[in-house]
């Protein structure tokens, strides 16, 4: 143990922690080696989750070690997880509507890819009133409805 | 570790200095407190960092689900080899910093500052390359919003884009910042103000500089690599 530690309880640092601090730099610089290595291949669907489980166990590196979580009071590991459990609950919450929200496109609508608010429909001169309407197609029925142009 | 007593002695901090560390704030009975409690403070701020930003990565899972064709195709507008530098640059300057706390830690005043100018040196390569991935694309017109110009590609591409900015662009402002206290660490290292018993401030700056690093670790794969 450090010299230091009868001396301030609060100081954990001993002599060779460097060696360890290199291995993970080491460690951390492979696997990002891997992850762009592996993104020249095609997982399909698995991609992104091979991309992910890679980067967290980067961040989980960094968090550990680097951040001296491992070593840490228990609270402090308590309020980083507390941040990922709700980060987690938000995304998840939100995949789970995106995917089950049922889009009123019909099946055999041909007209524009349905999207946000395009940024041509965003630069437009915003509507003059009393000015001729503009030969407007009238909004397809299905789309959501755009917001007003001008805002 | 956290069952330290507390020696109520009428001296409660006394270590046998005979004397009170300058460091020591009225309000704190002894220098183990005052640490813990400032750590535990820049635990709660970067939590509120990780939901700042994970609101960001929040919507881009939705916009991605939604397009993934446009965020397919957009994503080959960034250079690979660019984030691949970056990521890189972060990673050493993230072992340069630890390697700051532990000089202080251990008392080391020469290592402290040489890791804290390497780390400094790193940020700003990390901006250097920013800001030539940034011009390229600005010239290319993929800008966020109603200023994206560029007229070929997938329809939805500029959603990417304006996530890429938003992204890149807060991260960006987190890396000017956590310069920013670097400088501050510097120099107070160079006056000698840190030692074993009062490293406080090059930690809670090393942990936020780490939080730096985290993200992007999610943020290099999500829009380089897989789009």
């Amino acid at each position: 143990m450090s010299d230091h530690a009868s001396e301030h309880p609060y100081n954990h640092a001993t002599p060779n922690d460097w060696k360890g601090y290199l291995g993970i730099l080491i460690a951390l610089l492979f696997l990002t080696i891997v992850t762009v290595a592996a993104a020249y291949y095609d997982f399909g669907e698995w991609s992104i989750i091979v991309a992910m489980v890679i980067a967290t166990v980067k961040a989980s590196l960094v968090a550990l070690y680097f951040m001296h979580l491992r070593h840490d009071k228990p609270v402090n590991v308590i309020i980083f997880l507390s941040a990922l459990l709700f980060l987690s609950f938000l995304l998840i919450l939100c995949l789970i509507d995106v995917n089950s929200r049922v889009l009123p496109t019909p099946k055999n609508w041909k007209g524009p890819e349905p999207g946000l608010v395009s940024p041509a429909e965003l630069n437009k001169p915003p509507a003059v009133p009393g000015a001729p309407a503009p030969a407007a197609t009238p909004a397809p029925a299905g789309e959501a409805p755009a917001p007003a142009p001008a805002h | 570790m956290s069952t330290h007593s507390i020696t109520v002695d009428g001296h409660g901090h006394d270590h046998g200095h005979g004397h009170h560390d300058p460091n020591l704030q009225h309000h704190f009975t002894e220098m183990e407190q005052q640490f813990d409690s400032a750590k535990l403070g820049m635990w709660l701020f970067l939590a509120t960092e990780i939901l700042m930003f994970g609101g960001l990565f929040v919507g881009f899972a939705m916009q991605q689900a939604k397009f993934p064709e446009a965020f397919q195709a957009a994503h080959h507008h960034l250079d690979r080899i660019m984030g691949a530098v970056n990521t890189v640059v972060l990673l050493i300057s993230s072992f340069t910093m630890v390697m700051a706390v532990w000089a202080a830690q251990m008392g080391k005043r020469k290592a402290l500052i040489v890791n804290l100018v390497i780390t400094l040196a790193c940020a700003a390569t990390f901006l250097v390359v920013k800001f030539f991935e940034y011009s390229h694309k600005i010239h290319d017109g993929l800008l966020p919003g109603k200023f994206f110009s560029y007229a070929q590609g997938e329809p939805n591409e500029y959603i990417f884009f304006s996530f890429y900015f938003m992204m890149t662009g807060l991260h960006g402002i987190h890396v000017l910042m956590g310069m920013a206290g670097i400088t501050w660490l510097l120099i107070r290292a160079i006056r000698g103000e840190f030692g074993p018993g009062y490293f406080t401030p090059v930690d809670l700056i090393g942990l936020f500089w780490h939080l730096i690093d985290l993200i992007w670790i999610y943020l290099f794969p999500l829009l380089y690599l897989i789009g």
